[in-house]
């Protein structure tokens, strides 16, 4: 896919001060992630991968290197909302409605009431949850507030998603409903999407890219392409699919990939 | 599943009244065949005799109580609040009256009552009303402090990707986070301040009160009066702890609460 | 920097004598500003040397200061044994309410509702046990008994509902375990449940202490027993108009009292962490900052 790049990453640096010394958290990361495509961040605990989201969310700030998130500096696409981020915590306010916490981004940025409420009402239908708007989020199941988070962080209709590793607390049948969720939602949007997991599975039924990286340093050791004929429940049985998880598991071990499958490349850093 | 429901309701309510129940039976069987006397522990049914005669002063005394409780919760409540909120602006602040109030904690406030008495006179409801208002000051400052302080870490990073500034997180995360912490202190405090007026009466000021009827009728050997009183300021907590309960209902709803 | 605050305050209490209207200010009838006389505020000088002064004009009398120390020291022996009946009784209603439901449900809304009571209110009725009521031929109520059942009263619901908690704090996968093993209840108690008390267990026993120490003094004050810091607190707020520095002597004497009382549980604390165990949750004391602006992320 040509065009312009979503985010741009050359040269990351990430260094930690803490008790015990320095940590080295992420190493000469050069990463491009193209427009409209969804790019997991998968690696071993340590492997600077939430790292690396949060400074393409300016939340942390790189020791070296640059971060360039739609054509401008990471602080600035921060400051003008160019993203929308999802966490593995919901991090939804109880004392507000469900409503009231999708709308929350747009209350914050000036946005009036009744357009507000109409985006609201639209994002709930989006994520199958317009029955429960009036409701507070300690009445919502696991997999449910964290379908209004991913409705909250679409709120001002971001082109780039920052996803942390948003359905890690929910069990396994929850999850394959919110990633088959989660691609619908991208299809009718476009939204680019970068993705931080630890499942295997997760990582290359939802990707275009699976983005391998290894720990002590933080390092990108392999770009997976992934393309599957489809993305809806049958890809699960497809060949690709396995072939694929066999590709990024391969280069979670730090071996290079034993033939390729129809369908799939890669770059091996 | 109404029946479900009646049924887990009923299992909360009966054994509790039932050893209410059961304990006053007893009560009143130890009393009348043990033939104790009436200074140590009158029948249940002489006191609600009491009761019935003296039940409309009971109710001017309560009023009285319940005034300078009142007045002191309000009055100690709006200063531990802001107190909290400026020691969260502050560190300066903080530092100074985290550990005071610690220490106060293990302090007997109501020793304060004879000095409100020399400042302002034993005349004046002040002294009273003040010793209250000391009393409160703490739980809801410790209380409030605590909610301000904690904030969930998600919050904190859903704000800055928000690009909020430090009034809107303050506004829209960390004061309605405290809410609830500022209702545990007030559901503490409200009934600390009933028991703080009525030990307050026992230092001097107007005799108006609960404290000082149950005094005078135990003086006098008028022991099931006395214990009318206590009946009286026993409802009188229980009431502003309820009131306390139900305002925390209505304005923070979705807390979970534990006794 | 808590000797600041109370610098602080004393400062405060100076400058107000100093600059404050001798009569007060009033507000509708009402003094809301307090006479800032030398009888009605003596300074901070006055009250240190009436800490030296004779008791009573009497040759051979005792210092106002010995007469402050050794009465907390008579409270603070009654608080103790409050404070120990209250703690037996309360650990052992926690321990039948643990064990039994039926137990718990009846009895705990109404420990719960003790606290919300003011039961204070029946010390006068339990000082008039006092001299009146014979426990044995040779044993008459002591009107110190009162004080120590009164006191024991305010001391054992803290540790009833923090022990409670205690005991019912480990997880119903480790109940789970020692069913396993074939544990029997009284094993499953005290290797079990007692060990993941004591966290719970010691802010219950410091707050119980200083409810004991309160409930010593009140009830001092209305059984009229001597030899009490509650006692003596009353005895010099009626000579407040002549000396009145010994009044806030004797406060101040209450105070300390009370921290004592906070101090030996601490030590207790510090004691039982010897025999192995982990440490105590603290309770809100020191600042923990946190920056209003959401500053940047660590390590993840």
């Amino acid at each position: 896919m040509s065009g312009a790049a979503a985010v741009e990453i050359r040269g990351l640096e990430q260094r930690f001060e803490t008790a015990r010394g320095s940590v080295h958290a992420l190493s000469g990361i050069d990463l491009r992630i193209e427009a409209g495509s969804f790019v997991s961040l998968i690696g071993p605990s340590g492997c600077g991968k939430s790292t690396l989201l949060r400074c393409i969310a300016d939340l942390v700030t790189p020791t070296a290197g640059e971060v360039v998130v739609g054509g401008t500096t990471a602080r600035r696409a921060r400051q003008e909302h160019h993203y929308g981020i999802a966490f593995q915590a919901a991090g939804l306010l109880d004392w507000r409605t469900v409503q009231r916490n999708v709308e929350l981004p747009l209350e914050l940025h000036g946005v009036g009431r009744r357009e507000r409420a109409a985006r609201a009402a639209h994002l709930l239908e989006m994520v199958g949850l317009a029955d429960f708007a009036r409701m507070r989020p300690t009445e919502l199941s696991g997999g449910m507030q964290q379908r209004v988070a991913i409705a909250r962080a679409l709120a001002e209709e971001p082109p780039l998603l920052l996803m942390d590793e948003p359905f890690g607390a929910l069990d396994e049948m929850t999850r394959e409903r919110m990633q088959a969720e989660l691609l619908a939602i991208r299809a009718r949007t476009g939204t680019t999407v970068v993705f931080v997991t630890h499942s295997i599975a997760e990582a290359v039924f939802c990707s275009t890219q699976v983005v391998v990286m290894s720990a002590r340093p933080g390092r990108i050791v392999r770009v997976v392409d992934v393309d599957l004929p489809t993305r809806d429940e049958d890809a699960r049985e497809h060949p690709s699919f396995f072939a694929g998880i066999t590709a990024v598991r391969e280069a979670l071990r730090g071996r290079g990939v034993r033939g390729v499958a129809a369908g799939l490349g890669g770059d091996d850093r | 599943m109404t029946g479900a429901l009646a049924r887990r309701r009923a299992a909360l309510l009966l054994p509790p009244l039932l050893a209410g129940v059961a304990a006053l039976a007893i009560w009143q069987a130890v009393v009348v065949l043990g033939r104790i006397a009436t200074f140590v522990l009158p029948s249940p049914t002489a006191i609600a005799t009491a009761f019935g005669t003296v039940s409309s002063d009971v109710v001017g005394a309560a009023t009285a109580t319940g005034t300078t409780a009142v007045v002191g919760l309000v009055a100690g409540s709006a200063a531990g609040v802001l107190a909290a909120v400026l020691a969260a602006r502050l560190r300066l602040v903080d530092e100074v009256l985290s550990p005071l109030s610690a220490a106060a904690n293990a302090m007997p406030i109501i020793a304060l009552a004879p000095m409100f008495n020399a400042m302002f006179g034993s005349t004046s409801p002040v002294p009273r009303r003040l010793v209250v208002a000391v009393a409160v000051f703490f739980p809801l400052f410790v209380n409030t402090a605590r909610g301000l302080r904690q904030v969930s870490p998600v919050h904190t990073e859903l704000m800055r990707s928000l690009d909020a500034t430090g009034w809107a997180f303050t506004r829209h995360v960390r004061l309605p986070g405290a809410v609830p912490h500022l209702f545990t202190g007030l559901r503490l405090a409200s009934s600390l301040s009933v028991i703080a007026a009525v030990v307050a009466e026992y230092f001097g000021g107007r005799q108006d009160g609960l404290g000082s009827r149950i005094t005078s009728a135990a003086s006098g050997s008028a022991y099931p009066r006395a214990w009318s009183y206590v009946l009286g300021a026993v409802a009188l907590g229980l009431a502003f702890y309820l009131v306390a309960l139900l305002l925390e209902r209505l304005l923070s709803p979705h807390t979970r609460r534990s006794p | 920097m808590a000797l600041l605050g109370v610098l602080l305050l004393l400062l405060l209490w100076e400058l107000y004598r100093a600059l404050g209207p001798q009569a007060g200010v009033e507000v509708g009838g009402q003094r809301v500003l307090p006479r800032a006389d030398p009888r009605s505020m003596p300074g901070v000088l006055d009250v240190l040397r009436a800490v030296g002064d004779p008791e009573v004009a009497v040759p051979g009398s005792r210092t106002v200061g010995v007469a402050v120390l050794a009465s907390a020291w008579g409270t603070l022996r009654m608080a103790l044994g409050g404070w120990l009946l209250g703690a037996v009784v309360g650990v052992a209603l926690a321990v039948a309410m643990q064990r039994f439901r039926l137990v718990e449900r009846g009895l705990l809304p109404y420990v719960v509702l003790s606290q919300t009571v003011p039961i204070i209110a029946i010390a006068p009725l339990i000082s008039g046990w006092g001299g009146r009521l014979q426990l044995t031929p040779t044993l008459s109520w002591q009107p110190w008994m009162s004080v120590v059942v009164i006191s024991a009263y305010l001391a054992f619901c803290p540790v009833a509902l923090g022990m409670l908690r205690g005991l019912q704090a480990p997880s119903a996968a480790s109940a789970e375990l020692f069913t396993s093993f074939a544990a029997t209840s009284r094993q499953t108690l005290l290797r079990l449940r007692v060990p993941a008390s004591l966290p719970f267990l010691v802010p219950a026993l410091r707050l119980a202490a200083a409810q004991a120490v309160v409930g010593a003094i009140v009830a001092e004050i209305s059984t009229g027993t001597r030899g009490g810091i509650g006692r003596l607190i009353l005895q010099y707020a009626q000579q407040a108009t002549s000396s009145p520095g010994r009044l806030y002597a004797a406060i101040l004497g209450a105070a300390l009292l009370g921290l004592v009382a906070a101090a030996l549980v601490n030590l207790l604390d510090v004691l039982a962490l010897r025999l192995g165990r982990s440490r105590a949750p603290r309770s809100a004391g020191g600042p923990t900052p946190t920056p209003l602006d959401p500053g940047t992320g660590g390590p993840t």
